[in-house]
């Protein structure tokens, strides 16, 4: 059994059918041919696989294609590469497995400074996991990108 | 100079394997060991499956020869009548659809008659667990200096102490994959890998296949940590022979608990010093036991427990040291290559007794160490004698003063006193790490490397060392253009791929930008000797040369190239393990500060100085990444990272209950580099990688010891294992 469906993703209307057990990550991976969004653990613990589903980031591993019908949907490849200076400056990509999902959930924080007032970037990226770069680079990125001094590494470490 | 593929990172276009379209291709999947150890007395083909569609691989379909090459062969690609470890590959089977594939894998039903595992390193192998050897000893190694016996005999103080650290698995945020297929009768290999020629060397040998009919090419590898040192050569050889039997694509990629639980992992180790000193704090003689968990195949536990037991004296002169080390046999998943190499163990060890020895003799852990720390012309435990300029005891002064060391000791005893559940504690760990493959290993490899100048006039890099995010893309790129003076966009780097790129060497031991980025900077002035130019000419003239010389070779290569030359000086004797086992250290101190909570005995860090001394830093944003990575995963195996093991299966393979560290698990790494050049290494620099995961562990536990009096020993020290000591400790 196949379900109709159809969503917007990167501004464009989409219609398919899907499986009821397919993933959004799979779909947009091995049939849309957008493989910027990663796989990293397949249970929404690294967020590797981070896409915007009406705005909020969610886990694409853990969203089932059919529940997209009618919303919109955003991936790394829509992202104006601009805004990426403060990431590449900071050291906040290593291996590049992790990475797009770290930038859509850090650019999503850029985009609502008012979670700053009652979270720390530490906290709001913590759904991100990354192995290489000890969070610093990560964190420093965000952290410029919302205008605020670097409370990474650098700031206070380096001598 | 910023990463040079960053954007191509941070957008999502860099193409991993599991990224790159493939006609026609299939899925390929693998049966595994119900069992750690027993015949396999049947196979079975559930019948809910349509095996006409099913490609299914065995034993009986490797070509030539049913091992695995590495140091020894006792490792086969596939299992035949017995299995030595769970999840030890046994059956492949590939359909075009990935679901199907699955469904068929888990279709097959290995049966195995049972016999007694051996699961318990620590323990002495019963009669029946026997199946290595007498006594299941994988590799005995020792070293020797002085006179141990006599020193201990004499001395006023013996300080003994047992340390044991648990396996790590490596977390690549990339799982292994690798895909193949078959082109004009070249098996073509193309995957996630730090050493392009383990892989080929291991298709020959398997399959049978000359170096003209196999072909090996490394995709961008989302992580390596060691992790893709050894076994991408057993995912290759799968994908390889399904492809072959198909005769079609075949793609491979583990998902997340196929990964964690099947691939290697760090080597558990026990390790006991029995430590002789003066009263007040000289070192007289270290008496060392290493003991090493390796799994079920030989894989690298050798190597991994020569650098392990090189390692275990640490940076101290002392004049009589004896150390024995052995990797033992067990049914566990083989251990493996692991950022650091059997180093963190041992240092985990050692610097966690340099504080209980301080402890035992009332004496500052830093007075301790200054006092032993090697000050040139001293030698090491293998009498290597030190004479690189570094000043050992600058590099601890200034961890001390970064992180506020000393008044942070008075804060914190008046801290702890006026709280009720809060402790909070500042603990050291000072260390080296060697760069390089270990003894004669470099001479061994006998790297090889070019360096090729276009028709445009752009100079490329042709090398087998690959990117795995640790920077060398970038850095190589520094290297040629520093070299001939030319913009980074006129420096390209060769995709290693077997088939154009000379053998350079694995990309490990902390050996890339300080030996291969060497032997770019001779390849690259080899390629200006070969267009008549001298070592000052550089930027335009080179590139005018370079194109030149086109204009009057038409369609030949043009190559610089190196050979690797040991470094006038350095010896090393095997057979007597005496001499120089590296060419260079890198030298440390890191701070650890903690809070602990005594209520739930959770640990947190919250302050971390890591202070080193690796020769030049060649792009500072990179070496400052590749420390607080490295510090983070280090704290990671200190606190939380616990693989839980029943019956030699490791039964929380998945990302929900194998905790890594979260950005909110750690404070900003604060990161400091003395620079003393290191004459043989490109531009000065000494390796840096595997460095970083040496000190956070016992730091941080010595922080703990401070913070509450306690002693643990042992690490993962989870708040479980912590609350055990506290309670035994008041």
């Amino acid at each position: 059994m196949t379900l109709s469906i159809g969503f917007t993703l990167n501004g464009k209307a989409v219609s398919m059918e899907a499986d009821p057990a397919e993933r959004l990550l799979d779909t947009l991976r091995y049939r849309l041919g957008l493989t910027g969004t990663k796989e990293g653990c397949g249970e929404g613990e690294c967020g590797a696989c981070t896409v915007y589903l009406d705005g909020l980031p969610v886990n694409s591993c853990l969203v089932p294609t059919y529940q997209v019908r009618g919303a919109r949907v955003e991936t790394i490849e829509a992202l104006d590469p601009v805004q990426l200076g403060p990431f590449l400056e900071q050291g906040a990509t290593q291996c590049g497995a992790c990475t797009p999902g770290v930038v859509m959930t850090a650019l999503w924080i850029s985009a609502h400074p008012e979670l700053l007032e009652t979270h720390t970037v530490r906290e709001l990226m913590a759904g991100n996991l990354c192995r290489c770069t000890g969070y610093d680079g990560i964190v420093d990125a965000v952290a410029t990108t919302i205008g605020e001094v670097g409370e990474g590494g650098r700031g206070k470490g380096e001598a | 100079m910023q990463r040079r593929e960053g954007l191509a990172k941070l957008t999502g276009r860099e193409r991993y394997v599991d990224d790159l379209p493939l006609e026609g291709a299939l899925w390929g999947m693998t049966v595994r060991s119900p069992a750690p150890r027993g015949r396999v007395t049947a196979v079975r083909f559930r019948p809910d499956v349509n095996w006409s569609e099913i490609v299914v691989v065995d034993y009986r379909d490797v070509p030539a020869a049913n091992e695995i090459l590495l140091i020894e062969r006792d490792q086969p690609v596939l299992a035949a009548a017995y299995v030595r470890h769970v999840h030890e590959a046994v059956l492949l089977v590939a359909h075009p659809s990935r679901e199907m594939a699955r469904r068929a894998a888990r279709a097959v039903d290995v049966v195995v008659a049972p016999e007694p595992p051996a699961l318990d390193f620590r323990a002495p192998p019963r009669p029946e667990q026997i199946q290595f050897g007498r006594d299941n000893v994988l590799k005995r190694l020792q070293i020797a200096k002085g006179d141990v016996e006599q020193a201990l005999a004499r001395a006023p103080v013996v300080v003994e102490g047992v340390y044991e650290t648990g396996a790590q698995e490596h977390v690549y945020l990339e799982t292994q994959g690798m895909i193949a297929w078959l082109e004009n009768d070249v098996l073509v290999v193309k995957g996630s890998m730090q050493c392009p020629y383990y892989v080929l060397n291991a298709l020959q040998h398997a399959l049978g296949r000359d170096e003209r009919r196999v072909r090996v090419i490394q995709t961008p590898t989302g992580g390596g940590f060691g992790g893709k040192e050894e076994y991408p050569s057993t995912i290759a050889l799968h994908a390889a022979l399904l492809a072959l039997k198909a005769g079609r694509p075949v793609k491979m990629v583990y998902d997340r608990p196929e990964d964690m639980a099947s691939t290697t992992k760090r080597h558990p180790s026990l390790v006991r010093h029995r430590t002789a000193l003066t009263t007040d704090g000289r070192l007289l003689a270290q008496d060392i036991e290493v003991v090493l968990d390796g799994g079920a195949y030989v894989t690298l536990s050798p190597v991994v427990l020569s650098r392990g037991i090189i390692h275990a004296a640490g940076p101290y002169a002392c004049d009589n040291v004896r150390i024995v080390g052995r990797a033992m046999f067990t049914n566990a998943v083989p251990f493996g290559a692991f950022r650091g190499f059997g180093a963190p163990q041992t240092l985990f060890a050692l610097e966690r007794h340099m504080d209980v020895i301080a402890r035992a003799l009332g004496l500052d852990p830093v007075e301790l160490r200054r006092r032993n720390l090697l000050r040139d012309g001293q030698s090491t435990a293998t009498g290597q004698v030190i004479r690189d300029g570094t000043d050992r005891i600058a590099v601890l002064e200034r961890a001390l003063a970064l992180s506020g060391y000393r008044e942070k000791q008075h804060s914190h005893a008046a801290f702890n006193a006026a709280q009720r559940s809060q402790r909070r504690g500042i603990g050291l760990a000072t260390f080296y790490h060697g760069a390089g493959f270990t003894g004669g290993g470099e001479v061994h490899l006998n790297s090889r490397l070019q360096v090729a100048g276009l028709p445009d006039g752009r100079v490329e890099v042709l090398s087998a060392n690959i990117e795995m995010g640790q920077g060398t893309l970038t850095v190589f790129t520094q290297i040629v253009a520093d070299r001939l003076g030319l913009a980074p966009e006129e420096v390209v780097i060769g995709e290693p791929d077997t088939a154009r790129v000379p053998n350079s060497g694995p990309t490990v031991a902390s050996r890339t930008t300080m030996v291969v980025g060497r032997l770019i900077e001779r390849a690259a002035d080899d390629l200006r000797h070969r267009v008549g130019l001298d070592d000052r000419a550089r930027g335009a003239a080179v590139k005018d040369a370079i194109m030149r010389w086109h204009r009057e070779h038409r369609g030949e290569p043009l190559l610089g190239e190196a050979v690797y030359e040991r470094p006038p000086g350095i010896a090393w004797d095997e057979e007597r393990y005496q001499g120089d086992a590296y060419a260079a250290f890198a030298w440390a101190a890191y701070v650890a500060e903690v809070e602990v909570d005594l209520r739930t005995c959770t640990t947190r860090v919250i302050d971390f100085v890591a202070v080193q001394e690796v020769g030049k830093v060649i792009n500072p944003t990179l070496a400052r990444g590749q420390v607080q990575g490295g510090v983070v995963q280090g704290l990671g195996w200190a606190l939380m990272e616990e693989c839980k093991v029943e019956n030699g299966a490791m039964i929380n393979n998945q990302l929900t209950n194998y905790i890594i560290p979260t950005s909110d698990d750690v404070p900003p790494i604060r990161v400091a580099f003395v620079e003393n050049l290191y004459p043989h290494g490109a531009q000065g620099a000494k390796g840096l990688g595997e460095l970083p995961i040496d000190g956070p562990a016992p730091a941080i536990l010595n922080a703990v010891a401070a913070a509450t009096g306690a002693d643990p020993r042992a690490i993962p020290l989870t708040a479980e294992r912590l609350m055990e000591i506290v309670e035994r400790t008041h």
